[in-house]
């Protein structure tokens, strides 16, 4: 094959990678499918980019001692990159695809000369390996936070939480007034219009996800880096490109120069992704180099090629040095004691901070919480959001339920399925245990061990109508999932503001039964401060967070 | 810019001819016209905004009453569409309500995220046959669709309803946020609701509840299935919730109403959850008189005297039909 055609293959490679990306976060959703009666799984394997993702393994491996179910699969790419070098971030990765992208776009910056000496190796280039070290000793030290920079939980959590809802937004502000044009023909398109974005892309229900602006506008600012120093965030943070990188060394698969066809014309510099050197006369950068290709396609004298097995002088290891190294070990030994000295994990939690179900005690779900977003994603109710301080600095980003949003389905167990690394564990509706002798048919109800619960409710009287105001509401009641119900009325009799006895049902909460989902504090009338709310007390995933001694 | 003369070197610029002049001054000129006319405009119509006057959307499909059938049946001892079957032959067929090109909704209660087994939503098998039927009468259109309370997709799904509607070719549609009409309910405290466009748009509109325990009623039968066409804030209903089930009522009337007693659920209604809380009924009661209806079911399996069900004596005195149940036409079937 000529060497001219790699970097169109590679165009289609990196396309490809990106629309199955996006397709199986569009599908990280529940979709109205006719269907049996059954459970409700996805049917895409929607966390296959995290499968994929050897960081998130090595991370998750480091932190749990153990492989969650798939991470094996990361193998996929870290035994070819052994062989072969960094292809994933030039010809799979999304992240580097859009990057590669918004580079090629014409930048006052990026001219000519300056375009040329911007695609040189640059020392700043091992920031990566920095964050890297400092990841991978925190996740030593039992914490994953290194998620933060993971490409896919960097994609997932942008688009998922931002851009996606952002473009759910806006296709609506253009739907609806050509849905009620009085011009039949234009309102015909638009329903059409809508009817096919709603197959597509749109969400049944438009989200909303607290932080969603900063997500969105973080992933724009490193996107835009690009058009000053091409794939800013590649060649300087990324901690997956620079985990590849380190393992790359000992890839067998390299840049042959021909210093003698070589007349330093420069071209090779002007496409260069990674910042890795092919030009003649100085030595190759392999850990830096993305496998793009654009080198071996722009030079006129044929004198670049990627070959098996050559002896060639290269510069094989991120030329770290000793300084930085120590640096980032240093960090990462010193950040995870630094944040747990703090109060929140140890002392004083969140009052609500509410787990989603089938997430591990608190030590646990922070070393394997990569902060991806998919639970968030998923929940049909959007009743998951980013945390912003609830779970302190170190949680920043992890998943937790605000009832008042949405509110957690009894039967439903999405959140669960979806999570790459067990810190949310696949649990079954009947592991969650909220519906007695669900799955069953018409045979007798199975009785299962204890419930999954996330916290517990509790009313607020002052608040609460049927206490404090004279007034029968019980909806409360109405919407608790669990039989019998959590929450039980009494009959009182109470004076009204007009001195007329009026007989009414207050409602009181059982603790033993209450699984905190949320339900009775989302469908509260009082909706900006609900009169019955939910904090994470006898959460069932914590020993040292429980109210009685002994549970029904 | 690279192609720019230098400035300083370039001689005295040569003046502007008249008509450039001109051309310049009718440009400036036109966009100040223009933004003083657009301003004016504008002005003029600055009203403080006024929410549109609902519209007044009163629901009439009753049937009229026809001495040879009997206004109430009820109907025992068979699975659900053999129960729906001999029901509709009871009151004179199908095609006694549903007539050819009738765009017709079906209103089952979808509310919960719960199984047919659970009996928290109306039986699908029901809800099939008659569909089966309406077709069969020679609708146009058969439409079923509720507002749930749980996540609709969810409820849709695992009640059975949207799979079995679809097997019989209905249009199953999910209540869509942006599907819905403010409408003047003409109610005693319910004034202007969101109703879910579908049930305002029908021909002939079927009510297929599910009897059920209730805590703040007692139980929830016929007219507490009409909570189901409303969008809105409607967790406020329950503070004044015979008024409000009254109020429903007259604004809704349906065509023909069968309730499912297939399974029904005793005690931790209206959500349940265990099959503990089941029994296994098998009957079903179908009838045009809704408030007749409601009083029998609830008179004849919760032993509740109309005295309990305060917004059955409030439907009856708006002229929407019976407590006195015994007093009408009621036939009783067995079947097997």
């Amino acid at each position: 094959m000529p060497h001219s055609r790699l970097p169109l293959l590679r165009r289609i490679s990196q396309i490809f990678f990106l629309l199955l990306f996006l397709a199986l976060l569009i599908f990280t959703s529940l979709r109205p499918v006719p269907g049996a009666t059954s459970d409700i799984h996805l049917r895409a394997p929607v966390r296959l980019f995290f499968l994929l993702d050897p960081l998130v393994a090595l991370v998750n491996a480091l932190a749990s001692h153990a492989l969650y179910r798939g991470l094996l699969l990361s193998l996929v790419i870290l035994i070819p990159t052994l062989f072969l070098g960094r292809f994933f971030c030039g010809w799979i990765c999304p992240l580097g695809t859009l990057q590669h992208f918004v580079a090629n776009m014409p930048s006052e910056s990026k001219r000519g000369k300056q375009r040329i000496d911007a695609n040189r190796y640059k020392r700043w280039q091992t920031g990566k390996y920095v964050v890297l070290i400092a990841g991978l000793v925190a996740a030593c030290f039992g914490s994953a936070a290194i998620g933060w920079l993971d490409p896919f939980s960097l994609l997932v959590r942008s688009f998922g939480l931002s851009l996606l809802p952002a473009f759910n937004a806006a296709a609506r502000a253009v739907l609806l007034p050509l849905e009620h044009s009085p011009i039949a023909f234009i309102k015909n398109s638009g329903e059409i219009l809508h009817s096919i974005l709603l197959f597509f892309v749109l969400d049944f229900r438009q989200p909303h996800f607290s932080q969603g602006l900063i997500l969105g506008v973080l992933f724009i600012a490193i996107l835009a880096a690009s058009l000053r120093v091409t794939r800013l965030w590649c060649r300087g943070l990324c901690p997956l490109g620079a985990l590849l990188g380190a393992v790359s060394r000992w890839s067998v698969l390299g840049l042959h120069k021909d210093p003698a066809a070589c007349d330093k014309c420069n071209r090779c510099l002007l496409s260069c992704q990674g910042g890795d050197d092919p030009i003649g006369g100085f030595p190759w950068r392999k850990s830096e180099c993305l496998m793009c290709m654009n080198c071996v396609g722009s030079c006129p004298h044929s004198s670049l090629q990627f070959r098996f097995f050559r002896n060639e002088k290269e510069v094989a290891s991120p030329d770290l040095g000793r300084r930085r190294t120590i640096t980032g070990l240093a960090a990462g030994a010193a950040i995870v004691p630094l944040m747990r000295a703090n109060t929140g994990l140890g002392k004083s939690r969140h009052e609500r901070l509410i787990r989603p179900p089938g997430s591990l005690d608190e030590e646990d779900f922070l070393s394997r919480c990569i902060r991806c977003g998919e639970c968030m994603k998923v929940c049909p109710n959007t009743a998951i959001h980013p945390t912003l301080d609830q779970a302190g600095l170190e949680g920043l980003w992890t998943p937790t339920l605000i009832p008042r949003i949405g509110y957690c389905e009894p039967s439903c167990v999405l959140c669960s399925d979806v999570c790459p690394t067990g810190a949310i564990w696949q649990i079954t509706p009947r592991e969650k245990g909220w519906v007695v002798g669900i799955g069953t048919t018409e045979g007798r109800s199975v009785a299962t061990s204890q419930p999954i619960r996330l916290g517990t409710a509790f009313y607020d009287r002052g608040r609460c109508l049927p206490w404090a105001m004279a007034t029968e509401c019980i909806v409360c009641e109405e919407w608790c999932p669990v039989s019998p119900k959590a929450i039980y009325v009494q009959e009182a009799q109470v004076i009204d503001s007009a001195g007329n006895t009026k007989t009414l049902k207050q409602p009181r909460v059982d603790p033993s039964r209450c699984v905190g989902c949320g339900a009775c504090e989302y469908a509260c009338p009082l909706q900006e401060h609900p009169a019955v709310y939910v904090t994470s007390i006898g959460e069932s995933r914590s020993p040292a967070s429980q109210i009685l001694l002994n549970r029904k | 810019m690279a192609g720019q003369p230098d400035l300083d070197k370039q001689s005295q610029p040569a003046p502007l001819t008249r008509r450039e002049a001109m051309l310049q001054l009718l440009r400036v000129g036109g966009v100040a016209a223009g933004a003083g006319a657009a301003g004016v405009w504008l002005s003029r119509h600055s009203l403080r905004p006024v929410p549109s006057l609902a519209e007044q959307a009163r629901r009439d499909h009753r049937t009229s009453a026809n001495p040879q059938f009997p206004h109430l049946t009820v109907v025992q001892g068979g699975e659900p569409r053999a129960l729906v079957q001999r029901a509709l032959a009871d009151l004179g067929g199908m095609q006694r309500f549903i007539s050819r090109q009738d765009v017709v909704v079906i209103k089952p209660n979808i509310a919960w995220d719960r199984t047919p087994e659970q009996a928290a939503n109306t039986n699908p098998e029901v809800v099939a046959e008659v569909v089966r039927q309406c077709w069969q009468a020679g609708a146009k259109r058969v439409i079923v669709t509720d507002v749930s309370c749980n996540e609709p997709r969810r409820c849709f799904q695992r009640s059975g309803i949207q799979a079995a509607a679809h097997a019989e070719g209905a249009e199953v549609i999910l209540p869509d946020p942006e599907l819905y009409r403010e409408v003047d309910l003409g109610g005693v405290v319910l004034k202007s609701w969101p109703v879910f466009t579908p049930f305002l748009e029908a021909d002939k509109i079927i009510n297929l509840p599910i009897a059920k325990h209730h805590s703040l009623v007692g139980v929830t039968l016929g007219m507490k299935n009409w909570y189901g066409i409303l969008g809105g804030q409607r967790n406020r209903l329950h503070q004044q919730i015979h008024q409000s089930l009254a109020d429903l009522a007259n604004f809704m009337l349906p065509t023909v109403t069968l309730l499912d007693g297939y399974r029904i659920l005793i005690r931790n209604g209206p959500t349940g959850g265990s099959l503990e809380d089941v029994v296994l009924k098998k009957t079903m009661v179908a009838g045009t008189d809704p408030v007749a209806l409601d009083a029998y079911v609830a008179k004849a399996w919760w032993d509740l005297d109309p005295e309990h069900l305060p917004y059955l004596h409030m439907a009856a005195a708006r002229g929407l039909g019976t407590v006195e149940y015994d007093k009408l036409p009621v036939k009783f079937s067995q079947l097997g």
